[in-house]
């Protein structure tokens, strides 16, 4: 499969996310964020960093890129797309997914292995998470906590669309074990048609045993599993 | 002509920024601050005298882009 990277100026885990990829054996390539076209992709990622600056707000010019327009129509064809920390910034602020990143409620920076909880298995992002395994991976934004107004909460709750919590090593979404403020201790979402999402953690720095943890390797498996099975994914 | 955007926080979103700051001027001994926002501002120089055109471009580019409406508020003054 290829994956398809895209390179803000300023991104910075852009170069571990093609590492992720790379690791399970499937081809990345980096798409400069001035290119019109994507070029041969089955699936983009928007990596995290602090795409120009994180000038204005976290994603606010990196929307108006010309390849955010690519990554759009891409989208819109029915194309993966996942963003990762900035890159989850970037797609609420493209409207590609609901909602705002704010600053964290403590006004600190997190740089920390956190407990994720997925709530959704029936995703191109998720199909590969055994039912229950919680996931340790790294979080690292002082803007991650997720605001949306209530009657988009309820969309996204009803319509099974919130995939990832933060949660503690018990699985239990508490408020202690919420290291930002999020609502609904919201660590990750997706769009109506389940093919765009985002997440805070950054499942691309836990990918193999020597990171420290393996798990966020189960998201990248998950989109490898959704491109190689298009009905399978459907069905489930 | 000179624009003067203010952005300001949604009274809906948690605004901790704003909190610490009031929390602060408390401490300062600052009596009777019932609250504080703390948001942006921008100041946009602009060229030409037509004012109603310009509001109408920049309130296009503060809804679509200077401000996040989702999080955020704007006010918009031109002169």
């Amino acid at each position: 499969m290829n994956f398809a990277v895209v390179q803000f100026p300023a991104s910075n885990c852009d170069q571990d996310a093609i590492h992720a990829v790379r690791v399970l054996g499937h081809s990345a390539r980096y798409v400069w964020h001035k290119d019109n076209a994507l070029g041969v992709a089955d699936a983009v990622i928007v990596p995290g960093g602090f795409s120009y600056g994180d000038y204005l707000r976290c994603g606010a010019i990196a929307r108006f890129s010309p390849v955010m327009q690519a990554v759009k129509q891409f989208a819109e064809n029915g194309g993966l797309v996942l963003g990762i920390c900035n890159g989850f910034q970037v797609l609420t602020e493209a409207g590609l997914l609901p909602g705002a990143l704010v600053r964290n409620r403590d006004l600190e920076f997190h740089c920390e292995h956190i407990h994720l909880k997925t709530l959704a298995a029936d995703t191109p992002f998720t199909n590969r998470i055994p039912a229950g395994k919680l996931l340790r991976i790294p979080i690292a934004h002082g803007e991650g906590c997720y605001f949306a107004d209530d009657e988009t909460l309820a969309l996204l709750k009803a319509g099974n669309r919130i995939l990832w919590q933060y949660c503690d090593a018990n699985g239990e979404p508490t408020d202690a074990s919420n290291p930002n403020g999020s609502l609904l201790s919201i660590a990750g979402i997706c769009n109506e048609s389940r093919n765009v999402a985002g997440l805070m953690p950054h499942p691309e720095r836990a990918s193999e045993p020597v990171l420290g943890s393996a798990d966020g390797r189960l998201i990248f498996e998950s989109l490898i599993y959704a491109m190689q099975h298009p009905q399978a994914a459907k069905a489930a | 002509m000179r624009a003067r955007i203010i952005v300001t926080p949604k009274k809906a979103v948690l605004d901790p920024q704003g909190k610490t700051v009031q929390n602060a001027l408390e401490h300062m001994g600052y009596s009777g601050i019932t609250a504080v926002h703390v948001g942006k501002y921008l100041e946009i120089e602009l060229s030409g005298t037509d004012k109603e055109a310009a509001r109408r471009q920049l309130d296009a580019a503060a809804h679509k882009f200077l401000s996040n409406p989702v999080i955020e508020d704007y006010r918009l003054e031109i002169e």
